[in-house]
């Protein structure tokens, strides 16, 4: 008796150690995680289906994750771990980026893999965070604030290298005047095109060779347009899972 | 009929040999050293990087903010002063280089600590964009050293430990003697704490106006 009274002792002082040693993280349920329950379902879905037509257009891997707490962590100690824990990106390429909103902190941040961090430079991560995010936070339009800032994301992680890195290069030399839209949104219409024909592409020709895929291909369609369970792209399995990706801490935050 | 088992016998033990070396561990050793170097490297590699930032940034902040020259020259000093000290991987098994390099950077992130309130002093500062590009690049490599001296701690810890556990601890005093338990960095006071405008008189040049005596 002693003995187990011992061992219960022991487990409760082991247990506060361990928490604090490392944050836990929340299962990754989707491409879009909303545990502080900022968007409307409808806005959850139209996100899912973005980034999932990012990933299977570039193989770039971004996720929005809304959390209720930080557990006492600073969000750029939080992020990176967040990150390495999901295994957002590719293995090889590295190339995950996570969208991080705590509503609670009051913090936001940029979690770039390191195989991104030349297209999605701190400098501009954090222009988008200044730009698309905090304003609308401030003004409590947390769904706003999140679907703009994640359109930004996709914006920029779809653009052909070349492209990608001449704004990157704008953003560390003039800051946030704003990018030419003429110059920059006639590409966007273009590859939102090509992503388009490719997933329809990929369906039907699925569809018309094995019933059974076709199927499978269909019902993932439908649930990826509901909004639950993402779109099953990776893996091979049902749910969405990271690729074992990495990163070490580029990207930027805000505060409001 | 005896030398076909003896040779079957030889055959037998040159396949295995190896695999029993791999079991105990034979190979951990180079492998985890690698690690930790290339860790050392990332490390190394982020505190070049900010090293390179800061003409720039000191370039920016002169224009708005001419009378914190103490601490621009501060700032200058701090990162002379670290890009004299040697960075290369030998330093991570000679504790005192280690710690030589380990302190110029933390006196350089001490100076660098006043620069980022600095923007709230200087409203024309703020609305500069070229500032503030380089500040969130600054800033996200500060966050890069941070993790990158995680990493590599916790990657010089499992040498460590290799280094001196059985059974790898026989491969360290024979077949790898050269490889010596690595340097950890130590928490500093001004990694942990958020940085505080009280950091300025520290921060502030030899050469510069003493801080007035309260």
């Amino acid at each position: 008796m002693a003995v187990f009274r011992a061992i219960i002792l022991a487990l409760a002082l082991a247990f506060p150690a361990v928490t604090l040693g490392a944050p836990t993280f929340p299962p990754l349920t989707g491409r879009v995680v909303d545990n502080a329950q900022l968007l409307s379902a409808e806005a959850e879905a139209k996100l899912t289906g973005e980034l999932a037509a990012l990933e299977k257009a570039t193989g770039r891997q971004l996720v929005v994750a809304t959390l209720p707490s930080l557990q006492g962590y600073e969000i750029e100690d939080y992020g990176y771990q967040l990150l390495r824990a999901w295994g957002i990106g590719r293995k090889a390429e590295n190339d995950g980026v996570i969208l991080i909103v705590a509503p609670n902190e009051r913090a936001v941040r940029v979690e770039v893999g390191y195989g991104l961090e030349p297209v999605l430079t701190d400098a501009l991560s954090s222009l988008i965070v200044q730009r698309s995010l905090l304003p609308a936070f401030r003004e409590g339009r947390f769904e706003d604030g999140v679907v703009g800032g994640a359109t930004e994301l996709v914006k920029q992680l779809s653009l052909p290298d070349s492209e990608a890195r001449a704004l990157v290069a704008q953003a560390a030399s003039q800051g946030a005047s704003r990018p030419a839209k003429s110059g920059s949104s006639l590409p966007v219409i273009f590859a939102i095109i090509v992503v388009f024909l490719m997933l329809t592409g990929a369906l039907r020709t699925f569809g018309a060779r094995r019933t059974g895929a076709g199927l499978w291909w269909l019902a993932s369609a439908l649930l990826a347009s509901s909004g639950r369970g993402g779109g099953g792209w990776s893996g091979g399995g049902g749910g969405f899972s990271g690729g074992g990706g990495s990163g070490g801490g580029g990207g930027a935050s805000g505060r409001w | 009929m005896k030398t076909l088992t003896q040779h079957l016998a030889r055959i037998a033990v040159l396949m295995i040999a190896p695999l029993a070396l791999a079991a105990c561990g034979i190979n951990s050793i180079p492998t985890k050293e690698e690690k930790a170097k290339a860790q050392w490297a990332e490390v190394q590699n982020q505190y070049q990087r900010r090293s390179d930032l800061i003409p720039n940034l000191v370039a920016t902040v002169k224009g708005y903010a001419a009378q914190e020259s103490s601490v621009l020259i501060g700032v200058s000093e701090a990162r002379a002063g670290a890009m004299q000290v040697k960075s290369d991987a030998s330093i991570t098994t000679d504790p005192a280089a280690f710690q030589r390099y380990a302190a110029a950077q933390n006196s350089l992130s001490v100076a660098l600590a006043p620069m980022r309130v600095l923007q709230e002093n200087y409203p024309d500062l703020k609305s500069n964009q070229n500032f503030m590009a380089l500040q969130s690049q600054l800033e996200g490599t500060e966050n890069r050293i941070t993790i990158s001296r995680r990493d590599y701690n916790e990657a010089v810890r499992d040498l460590n430990t290799t280094l001196r556990t059985f059974p790898q601890v026989f491969w360290a005093k024979t077949m790898y003697a050269a490889s010596k338990p690595m340097e950890l960095f130590q928490a500093t006071a001004s990694a942990q704490g958020a940085p505080t405008v009280d950091f300025a008189p520290a921060g502030a040049a030899p050469g510069a106006a003493p801080p007035e005596p309260k």
